[in-house]
């Protein structure tokens, strides 16, 4: 296989445009990864799938990954009152969702080359594109990630919750889901339940 | 008295063709005709084998439409696995595909070593042992498969020849884990115990009695004129649609793809043995039930090979290692717990932090009877997991359904669902 380099500056002379962006992995440098802009995605793995020395035919895993905004301390120096002083600033770094895809070639028996995207943020802009046109194994895992983090796939054929039940309000794999009390009505809350709602709303009280 | 031949009867075609259709058909259903059922199959029907639903559309008997309704074990493994050390969650992967616990076992403990980078450091006695469990589970869960295949179909006798050899299986595996079902054998770095004495003979002895039972099964089904018609060009997927919905193990291979993770990315110590990836021609019920047969004769001939081979032979006389030995992954023996200081404090951090692994991220799929079984782990250092995913062969073999279902008859389902061979507790997580 190619080195990532390669790869990155094969995509960008292929594919006009296109951001392509090495993320290093802390732990194994052969799976470090590429990072592509939304807009020119679907062109991308377009590429990546049909140029014959690459080939990557196969769509092995496709994971959700959930970042959360970070809150960042940094230490400014701000002229206070005439006096310059080391003032504490937090900056809300913000989070975003995250799509890694894991490619194989089953043909020219290469692999993995992780490529990966990223929303704007977590709460308005979800929507990617989805790779289920040119890989169609992405199909059910595009869906469990919708269903699970709510990541928004344009172009896939059948966007539904697939694990969960189609009444089912929130995202579950994202780090902030809290559970409800109780995933039925109950009109008489007890046991259980009762406690579970008592402790959320005397934390309610107290934030 | 009167002899059969006296009888008077008329065939029912003729009968027919008397009646005006008009009589038979009132107006009402001539115009239902045409119209499409639609039929809900499962979540609890036998041939779907655990909790699937699948909403087909009919017409007449010929189904248009497929539609798969997955979801119904869904346990949410992977949020649980944000919340336990590495170790804590090697029990949740013996209910993933709960007919090959042990290879699922092994695959998760080489995902994590693999993040953790002694993947490589692994010694030879525990990589051949690890070996070992894989291929059990792999012939353990094809004689599962074949054998609720072939009850489908209706051909009840091979599922009682291969279950009374799973139960030759189970002996094996309480012997050597401590529990048939529920196995939980490896840890990161290892493996819980080593073999028990005189394993390898009782291994060896099963591995003489199984090919009979495949020689049995063979004898029953492959040249079988019921079993023949009912699967031949049954559900034909043919390569490039394997390959586009990412269909792994014996299902890909069927389709005639000679893609197997043992050979394309090899880990263990597959590199070492011989052994052969059989592929179907056609792509049909039929190959893939020819496919599951071959692997399970390939996986005897790879058990061979290992009890051969096993570095420190069968009661380990010269004491190899069986985990690896760098004292901070795999919990140390007691007696130096209990006597020195060093241990004792490693002994302290696994069990509270658990194994440190690095931050970063990996993926490592490994070649499951099913298919590939991948993990991916993201982690931003210490013990526990931020992000556990769990690539499950059987979920994304599923998603072929609506595809290949349609055009054929409702029969027929029966044959293409017991054909793919899914779990659906590996597929629900």
């Amino acid at each position: 296989m190619l080195s990532l380099d390669q790869i990155k500056l094969r995509i960008e002379q292929a594919v006009p445009g296109a951001r392509v962006e090495l993320v290093p992995n802390g732990a194994l440098a052969d799976q470090a990864s590429l990072w592509l802009d939304a807009a020119h995605a679907v062109e991308c793995a377009r590429f990546l799938r049909e140029t014959p020395d690459l080939s990557f035919d196969y769509a092995s895993n496709v994971t959700g990954v959930d970042w959360p905004d970070t809150t960042v301390k940094t230490k400014v120096k701000k002229v206070v009152e005439g006096q310059e002083t080391d003032v504490e600033e937090s900056v809300v770094k913000p989070g975003f969702l995250e799509a890694v895809y894991h490619l194989y070639s089953m043909t020219r028996k290469h692999g993995p080359l992780v490529i990966r995207l990223r929303t704007a943020n977590r709460t308005d802009s979800v929507r990617l594109p989805s790779f289920t046109p040119v890989w169609r194994g992405a199909e059910f895992q595009e869906r469990e990630i919708f269903d699970l983090f709510g990541i928004v796939f344009d172009g896939h054929p059948d966007l539904r919750r697939l694990l969960m039940w189609d009444g089912f309000q929130d995202h579950p794999m994202r780090k902030d889901y809290v559970e409800p009390d109780d995933y039925e009505y109950e009109p008489t809350p007890h046991d259980e339940v009762l406690e579970k709602a008592q402790s959320r709303a005397a934390k309610e009280a107290n934030a | 008295m009167a002899t059969a031949q006296t009888i008077s009867f008329r065939e029912p075609a003729s009968h027919a063709a008397e009646v005006p259709k008009s009589a038979v058909m009132g107006e009402d259903l001539q115009e239902l005709q045409g119209d499409k059922l639609v039929l809900n199959i499962g979540p609890s029907h036998p041939s779907t084998h655990g909790v699937l639903r699948v909403v087909v559309e009919l017409d007449g008997e010929t189904i248009t439409k497929a539609m798969p309704d997955i979801g119904y074990l869904h346990r949410g493994d992977e949020k649980i696995a944000e919340n336990m050390t590495y170790n804590q969650f090697v029990p949740y992967t013996d209910r993933l595909d709960y007919l090959a616990p042990l290879a699922n076992n092994v695959a998760y403990a080489l995902a994590v070593e693999k993040l953790m980078g002694i993947h490589d450091k692994l010694p030879p006695r525990c990589q051949y042992i690890r070996v070992i469990c894989c291929e059990l589970a792999r012939i353990s869960a094809h004689l599962l498969g074949v054998g609720c295949f072939a009850m489908d179909v209706g051909a009840m006798t091979v599922f009682l020849h291969t279950f009374t050899e799973r139960e030759k299986i189970y002996n094996l595996i309480e012997s050597l884990t401590g529990a048939r079902f529920t196995t939980s054998y490896t840890r990161i770095g290892g493996m819980t115990r080593d073999l028990p004495p005189g394993w390898v003979d009782q291994c060896r002895k099963f591995l003489d009695e199984v090919v009979v039972c495949f020689a049995e099964v063979g004898s029953l089904l492959t040249r079988n004129r019921i079993w023949v018609d009912r699967t031949r060009d049954v559900g034909v997927i043919s390569k490039e649609l394997a390959i586009n919905y990412g269909l792994t193990g014996p299902n890909l291979r069927g389709s005639g793809v000679a893609y197997d993770v043992r050979k394309a990315h090899p880990y263990l110590c597959y590199s070492d043995l011989e052994f052969d990836v059989p592929v179907g021609s056609v792509g049909d019920s039929y190959d893939r039930y020819l496919v599951r047969m071959e692997e399970s004769q390939q996986s005897v001939r790879l058990l061979h090979q290992c009890l051969d081979k096993l570095p420190g032979g069968a009661d380990n006389r010269s004491k190899e290692p069986f985990h690896v030995q760098d004292g901070k992954t795999v919990l140390p023996p007691k007696d130096k717990v209990l006597t020195s200081m060093e241990e004792l404090i490693h002994q302290f951090m696994l069990v509270t932090q658990g194994v440190n692994a690095p931050p970063g991220e990996v993926y490592f799929g490994a070649e499951n009877p099913k298919g590939e079984l991948g993990f991916y782990i993201n982690s931003r250092g210490g013990g526990t997991p931020y992000r556990l995913k769990i690539r499950a062969p059987s979920f994304v073999n599923l998603s072929i359904l609506p595809a290949i279902l349609p055009g054929h008859m409702m029969s027929d389902m029966v044959t293409i669902l017991g054909s793919l061979d899914f779990v659906m507790g590996e597929c629900d997580r």
